[in-house]
């Protein structure tokens, strides 16, 4: 691909072709040190979730091995420390994601719970009958069924913004769905299933001039590209820490702090709390208000020490290896026969979705993984996107920041070995 | 290819996924069920003909992967002239012979039947994740012995 991006990154490349040193990055990462079916470990999953640096497995260690005691209660060393470290993780988050205060950080389980508790916080105090939330046609099923549940509950529409062959949103159709109805957009900044980035900013941008909320679903984004809340004027951004190289369980929730001080508390207990009698009680100030319950306190440092790692190696790197090995691979799987590429987009992270015609996605998987790949066959919880395509599964290789071209291929070698054998 | 994965795509299992036999909708069934799996997406119809409690045509439909395709195939075929004890028996040996399992419905299983041709998916028992595939064209096959009107899945 020669578009003024490509020769753009290529010329950056040139210059600092050595600063950014993924068999460095490996060592990083146990995990991969692995042989699966007696063959090395090709890791092509990460959008699934991602393996970890050891920088996050020993915060986490840390933690229960020094540092740990229940948070915001102790009046002790170790509580003290723990807590210390817990809200210095909000803080890492919230640098990351370029909000304005730390309270405006929810920590929850992951982007999933994120989505239900803005769907049943906000969504149900100012979300009514008739009202309308447009979605995508790419979005991962945890953006649609929570509002699908609230459309239920409420009577309310969803309106779905279309895409084209290439997968690309349709922006002019997008505008056509605002209306006078519409209360919310909640969009994927980037399609796990295809990997495309969607112009955010845009959708927003013009959902505020109708004075319309945006919630932007950031799972595949936080690891492969910089995102700044502010810039982008999102009022909600959510995503999962076990796909930015963080500990699963944890994940986060942003939202402009007057909307979360309008929204009523999500679950009820300890810590959300301000007072408490049997006749009344006072809810505690944003982020507490929705936390309720003793949190995932070592997954919230270890999704610190992920940030600070990531930060580390720096997002100017990382985007420059990861869209060498995006334009590497694709042009490599477009010479296989009989493959057919979905998401064709320029603007994408590396994902890569296909099928074969004449083999199975599930026996694409079968055969790679006899040859220690490891990839996603299936719908990858979007079946509205399958539908749209025409199918039922695709395979999809997604790519992290410790892959590298002998990955590529290696799962070229083993998508000709599937066309092969089943040929 | 290495030793191993022949085990699981043997030459018949091939043979049946690229040309499936009884592929189709014969308009004298008297029977029919859905199958889904709600892991892949994939999806097929099985239709039987019975007569007096025999099992005298079967046929499907649908798309899926090598693994499910074949077994469609094949159990199209062995399920024919059998009663339908007969071919619920079957199914239990079937399921014994994927899923690997010792149990009870290793030992109750197949009175009076044989695997004969579908042993060939023996190696699918090494292959956790595929053992689905394998049974979908089954638990649609088992649906449809029973009448039932609502699509059945693997996770049942
Ligand atoms: C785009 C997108 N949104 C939401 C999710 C849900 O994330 P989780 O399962 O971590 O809650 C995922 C991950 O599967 C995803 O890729």
């Amino acid at each position: 691909m020669t578009t003024a991006a490509g020769i753009r990154r290529q010329v950056q490349r040139d210059s600092d072709r050595l600063a950014f040193d993924v068999r460095r990055v490996r060592e990083d990462f146990p995990i991969l040190k692995q042989r699966v079916n007696g063959r090395p470990l090709v890791f092509l999953d990460s959008a699934a979730s991602a393996q970890k640096p050891r920088a996050v497995i020993r915060a986490v260690q840390q933690c229960y091995e020094r540092e740990y005691a229940n948070i915001h209660r102790g009046v002790y060393f170790l509580s003290e420390r723990a807590t210390e470290l817990f809200e210095g993780a909000r803080v890492k988050v919230q640098r990351f994601l370029g909000a304005r205060e730390a309270r405006e950080i929810i920590f929850v389980r992951g982007a999933t719970e994120a989505i239900n508790l803005v769907a049943q916080t906000y969504g149900r105090k100012f979300l009514n009958r008739a009202d309308e939330v447009v979605l995508s046609t790419l979005e991962h099923h945890s953006n649609i069924v929570p509002w699908q549940m609230l459309r239920d509950e409420k009577g309310l529409t969803l309106r779905i913004i279309p895409i084209d062959d290439s997968g690309a949103l349709r922006m002019e159709e997008y505008e056509k769905l605002l209306g006078t109805r519409t209360k919310l957009v909640a969009v994927t900044h980037c399609s796990n299933a295809l990997g495309i980035v969607t112009p955010v900013k845009e959708i927003i941008r013009l959902a505020h001039e109708k004075g319309i909320p945006v919630l932007v679903d950031g799972c595949q984004a936080v690891p492969h590209m910089p995102v700044d809340v502010r810039d982008l004027d999102c009022d909600f951004y959510v995503f999962s820490g076990h796909k930015l190289y963080g500990p699963s369980g944890i994940g986060a929730l942003y939202g402009k702090a007057a909307l979360l001080e309008a929204m009523p508390p999500y679950q009820g207990g300890g810590d959300m709390i301000s007072t408490v009698t049997f006749e009344k009680t006072e809810y505690n100030v944003i982020p507490h208000k929705f936390e309720a319950g003793t949190p995932n306190i070592a997954g919230a440092i270890g999704l610190g020490a992920a940030i600070d790692y990531v930060s580390g190696l720096g997002f100017d790197e990382i985007v420059d290896h990861e869209q060498e090995l995006l334009e590497y691979a694709t042009e490599a799987l477009a010479e296989t026969n009989s493959l057919r590429l979905f998401g064709t987009v320029e603007d994408k992270v590396c994902i890569l979705s296909f099928i074969i015609e004449g083999v199975h996605p599930h026996d694409i998987g079968t055969i790679l993984d006899h040859e220690g790949i490891a990839i996603r066959a299936g719908h990858h919880c979007a079946q509205p996107l399958m539908d749209r395509f025409g199918v039922t599964a695709t395979a999809r290789a997604s790519f992290g920041l410790y892959n590298t071209r002998e990955d590529v291929d290696a799962l070229v070698a083993g998508v000709r070995k599937a066309v092969e054998f089943f040929g | 290819m290495t030793f191993d994965l022949r085990e699981l795509y043997q030459e018949v299992i091939l043979d049946h996924a690229k040309q499936p036999r009884n592929f189709g909708h014969p308009p004298a069934c008297n029977r029919q069920a859905k199958g889904h799996n709600p892991l892949c997406g994939d999806r097929l119809t099985v239709y039987l003909t019975i007569e007096d409690g025999v099992v005298t045509d079967a046929a499907f439909e649908g798309a899926g992967c090598a693994i499910s395709m074949a077994s469609a195939s094949l159990m199209t075929e062995m399920v024919k002239n059998k009663t339908e004890a007969e071919a619920h028996s079957l199914f239990e040996l079937f399921h014994a012979l994927v899923a690997g399992d010792q149990g009870e419905n290793a030992e109750n299983a197949g009175d009076g039947a044989d695997l004969g041709k579908l042993a060939v998916f023996s190696g699918v028992r090494e292959y956790p994740v595929r053992v689905k595939c394998a049974t979908l064209p089954w638990h649609a096959f088992a649906a449809a012995l029973k009448g039932k009107q609502d699509d059945v899945t693997t996770e049942e």
